[in-house]
């Protein structure tokens, strides 16, 4: 889209540009390609520069078990998160537009939880789901060792899966309401005109017609369980227990900077980039669809 | 909508207070676990009623986690880069829309492909680049042959090292762009013939009529970098002069390691004192934190 009028300037153009490209170009292009760069050489062990290894690191990367159980864990922790806190949220967000009396109070209460920072929400589960004090720990009382996150690995990956849906489920609250609000009143009001009950309604009509802003909300959630769990993962199980929770962000940071092997943790970042690029392609080629029909 | 579904209105309400509760409770707990002593909230079960000790341990957590320091830096670290992120934005954004030049599709591009990765992919080398940020350039300069030698500018523990790399990315500029997009063309037109300047313009029209949308962005900006905790983690060693508030929880997380009795109400109280201020902020600028979020992701 081109303005009419504009202006003609260009030194001024070119200063007022000039800050957001040299940020850009030296905390974002340069590492992106210094990963690239890492990625396909090695740190030979008594300095120097580096030899070019081509695809060694990845081979390297790829080989290792304890890659693909992170990979798995990864895919498995984004897919279930995201689908429960997607879940609960568009119920939310349908009975909430109901507009029933009150229904103000729930606007103003449900997206608290995406305030928190993900170390704040990951203390605050680490509490209550803690084996021997806090919330959760009652029932241990009953069925004696049942929940031990710190041992059993089943137990801690649901604990980090509570963690990051509890987080999401007011930022999708959000989005579903706000779609559901822009759905004409007079749709609505024509279906129960033809006799369709609520429940009808939801299941027939809004459901579908908020379609767009579900698909939009996966990929959103699947990209935020890959770059914000570190948080969450870092305070609440550190990757255990024997790697159980060990995500690919949590992964590449222990390589990188506990293990200090930055080629091997280049190569992973890299993996992880394309990941999250193929699925931020796939959300602007549905943005761009939806500013067409809309 | 006028329709009688006692039933279901029931059913509505139930489940709604019913979620309201379960997406409250764990506030809740962390609230009355800070304001228990270290026997009852040790308990199993937890009582579910707050105890009398709460300004004790918030001061005790205050203290442990040198929280006069660590707010103060993340203070200033959220708002830097709420600050920069606000202005650097709307220049860039106004050079792409308002000036015609051959390059402003290419950095539109090149600055809306930022959006793609977020910093936590990426962390490994821009940690690399923030031990010396002049590095590109040095690299550059010895590819091109020129003998020059660039001082080293070492970001870590600093607050450039905490501000700059977050502002580096397009939410804002992306924002600006689609709103200057909509500004009519007569006003520019306007302004133009009475003699206003690009400069002129920017100011007193094009920024007057942006307040909403930058008061949206500056709210989401501030939470967004007052929760960042990889970040901080990786490029502050120096912890007595540069932590920030999110990393002193690692601190207070109560550890079988050490072998310290579990101050699970201290944990709590300083986990308090650190998810209070974007709370706070969310819950008094509401209107243009959720605007916000729903225009920045678009």
């Amino acid at each position: 889209m081109e303005k009419r009028a504009t202006f003609s300037n260009l030194w001024l153009a070119a200063a007022f540009i000039a800050p957001q490209m040299l940020l850009i170009f030296v905390f974002f292009y340069w590492p992106s390609g210094e990963a690239l760069y890492w990625a396909v050489t090695l740190e030979p062990p008594f300095g120097g520069s580096n030899d070019w290894v081509g695809l060694l690191n990845f081979q390297t990367v790829f080989a290792d078990p304890k890659y693909w159980s992170s990979v798995r864990i990864s895919l498995a922790f984004a897919g279930i998160a995201t689908a429960l806190s997607l879940v609960i949220a568009v119920i939310l967000a349908l009975f909430v537009d109901r507009r029933l009396p009150g229904h103000q109070v729930y606007k103003f209460t449900f997206f608290l939880p995406y305030a928190l920072a993900a170390p704040a929400v990951g203390l605050a589960f680490r509490f209550i789901f803690s084996p021997d004090a806090g919330f959760v720990s009652a029932i241990n009382r009953v069925f004696p060792d049942i929940w031990n996150p710190a041992l059993d690995g089943y137990d801690a990956f649901a604990l980090i899966v509570f963690a990051q849906s509890w987080k999401m489920v007011g930022y999708n609250f959000i989005f579903f309401l706000a779609a559901l609000q822009s759905i004409p009143r007079s749709v609505i009001e024509a279906c129960a005109m033809d006799g369709a009950g609520v429940m009808r309604r939801m299941r027939d009509v809004q459901l579908p017609l908020i379609a767009p802003t579900l698909f939009f909300l996966i990929v959103i959630n699947i990209t935020d369980s890959f770059v914000d769990s570190f948080g969450i993962v870092d305070i609440t199980t550190g990757g255990g227990p024997a790697r159980a929770t060990d995500l690919m962000v949590y992964k590449i940071y222990a390589d990188g900077f506990q293990g200090k092997d930055y080629s091997l943790a280049a190569a992973q970042s890299i993996v992880l980039m394309l990941l999250v690029i193929a699925l931020t392609v796939i959300q602007f080629r549905y943005v761009e669809r939806r500013i067409h029909y809309s | 909508m006028i329709e009688r579904t006692p039933i279901l209105d029931f059913a509505t309400h139930a489940l709604l207070i019913f979620s309201l509760v379960a997406l409250l409770i764990p506030l809740w707990i962390v609230f009355v676990a800070a304001s228990h002593d270290f026997h009852t909230v040790n308990q199993v079960p937890m009582p579910l009623w707050p105890g009398g000790h709460l300004f004790e341990n918030l001061s005790a957590a205050w203290e442990r986690g040198n929280f006069d320091r660590v707010m103060l830096n993340s203070l200033i670290v959220a708002g830097g880069v709420t600050i920069g992120k606000i202005s650097i934005s709307a220049i860039s954004a106004f050079s792409i829309v308002y000036f015609n030049y051959r390059l402003r599709m290419v950095f539109f591009w090149l600055i809306f492909i930022t959006l793609m990765l977020p910093l936590e992919v990426r962390i490994v080398p821009t940690y690399a680049v923030a031990a010396d940020a002049l590095r590109p350039f040095q690299s550059m300069l010895d590819f091109v042959g020129i003998s020059v030698n660039l001082p080293e500018w070492n970001l870590l523990n600093s607050y450039s090292g905490l501000i700059l790399p977050l502002i580096a990315t397009a939410t804002g500029t992306f924002l600006y762009r689609q709103f200057f997009l909509t500004v009519p063309d007569e006003l520019t037109e306007a302004a133009k013939m009475d003699g206003a300047g690009p400069v002129r313009f920017f100011f007193e029209v094009l920024l007057p009529l942006s307040r909403t949308n930058m008061a949206a962005l500056a709210t989401i900006m501030f939470v967004w970098s007052w929760n960042q905790y990889l970040w901080p983690l990786l490029v502050v060693t120096d912890h007595q002069n540069y932590a920030t508030a999110t990393m002193q929880l690692q601190k207070v997380v109560p550890g079988p390691l050490f072998g310290e009795p579990p101050v699970w109400n201290i944990a709590m109280a300083a986990n308090l004192i650190v998810l209070a201020p974007p709370v706070l902020v969310t819950i008094l600028l509401q209107r243009w934190f959720v605007r916000g979020l729903i225009q920045t992701d678009k």
